[in-house]
């Protein structure tokens, strides 16, 4: 299908009509990766249930309870909610038609997911070398498969919106970049959506009692 | 493009300051504060406090839609919501599903 990609309608941020759906080719792709995300929440729903299921199988090894460091995972849980913030910012500058702050605020974004992961794989290290490694118990395999698949998750969006960044510097925003960066953001909400769930069904219930 | 398409409602979208992603950041903060503190607290008992922040992780679902993701923006028919409204239905049915069968392991086992 041809797609008509028209330039004209560039200058739109100042009435009304965004550039990201400015042309139908990317309303269409944003309404395709709204798709997306409703089967990666099903893929996320199946994990989910299989850690719901499997939490108390420990066959000896050590717990939620034993395992869970409160600071660490509170620390994770409010730099990702920090970094869907900054990326909501980026995209009210996009929308604003000011490249410049939205590259500084994906910019703070990029730097908090990366916070995000390497805490996370600190996390991760310090399970391991307790001897709480992903074959060690139902639980932790449950475990590790759920939250590790979100932690992929944001690594790939990271280098995802690095490799924006660099399209915007090279080509400024048009209408393609700009519906990519939106994707992009839409990505990013959607992994704390999912993360505050983590962090309520997996660490809090975790630790409670 | 027809005229029906260029009707995009904006949410948050103009303006100087970015109030309504301010507002929204503040609002997944407190929730997640209060959620944390109640669980380090133990304010109340363990299935009371379950419902209480999952109901909390449910209400970030919607801030996180409407405050960043901008779920009210469509291009024609909002298929998205329809298809993220099937998309909650089948998580519910899997993870609800899915308990429920397994608390029959007691009778086979």
């Amino acid at each position: 299908m041809a797609v008509d990609v028209d330039h004209s309608v560039v200058k739109s941020a100042d009435h009304g009509t965004m550039l990201e759906y400015s042309t139908e080719d990317g309303a269409l792709k944003i309404l395709g990766f709204w798709f997306f995300l409703a089967q990666d929440m099903i893929l996320f729903a199946c994990l989910f249930a299989t850690y719901l299921i499997l939490h108390n199988r420990t066959a000896g090894g050590p717990s939620a309870m034993q395992l869970f460091d409160v600071p660490g995972f509170a620390a994770e849980t409010f730099i990702l909610l920090t970094s869907s913030f900054t990326y909501g910012i980026a995209t009210f500058q996009m929308r604003n038609n000011r490249l410049k702050s939205m590259l500084i605020w994906m910019g703070i974004t990029v730097l908090l997911g990366l916070s995000f992961v390497s805490l996370e794989l600190k996390e991760f290290i310090t399970y391991v070398l307790q001897g709480a490694t992903i074959s060690r118990s139902a639980f932790l395999s449950a475990f590790f498969t759920l939250v590790g698949t979100h932690g992929l998750h944001v690594t790939l969006g990271i280098f995802w919106m690095i490799s924006v960044m660099i399209q915007l510097v090279k080509r400024g925003l048009t209408p393609v970049t700009a519906r990519k960066a939106f994707i992009v953001g839409l990505y990013w909400h959607f992994l704390d959506v999912i993360w505050v769930f983590i962090f309520t069904v997996v660490y809090l219930t975790g630790v409670m009692k | 493009m027809t005229d029906k398409d260029q009707t995009i409602v904006t949410a948050g979208g103009h303006g100087r300051f970015p109030w309504s992603h301010v507002i929204g950041y503040i609002f997944s903060l407190v929730l997640t504060l209060v959620a944390l503190l109640m669980v380090i607290n133990h304010v109340a008992s363990g299935g009371m406090l379950l419902f209480v922040i999952l109901l909390l992780a449910t209400i970030q679902i919607f801030i996180q839609l409407f405050f960043f993701m901008h779920i009210t923006e469509k291009h024609g028919p909002a298929y998205h919501i329809i298809t993220l409204a099937v998309a909650l239905f089948f998580t519910f049915a899997i993870i609800a599903g899915s308990l429920w069968i397994m608390t029959f392991t007691q009778l086979s086992s």
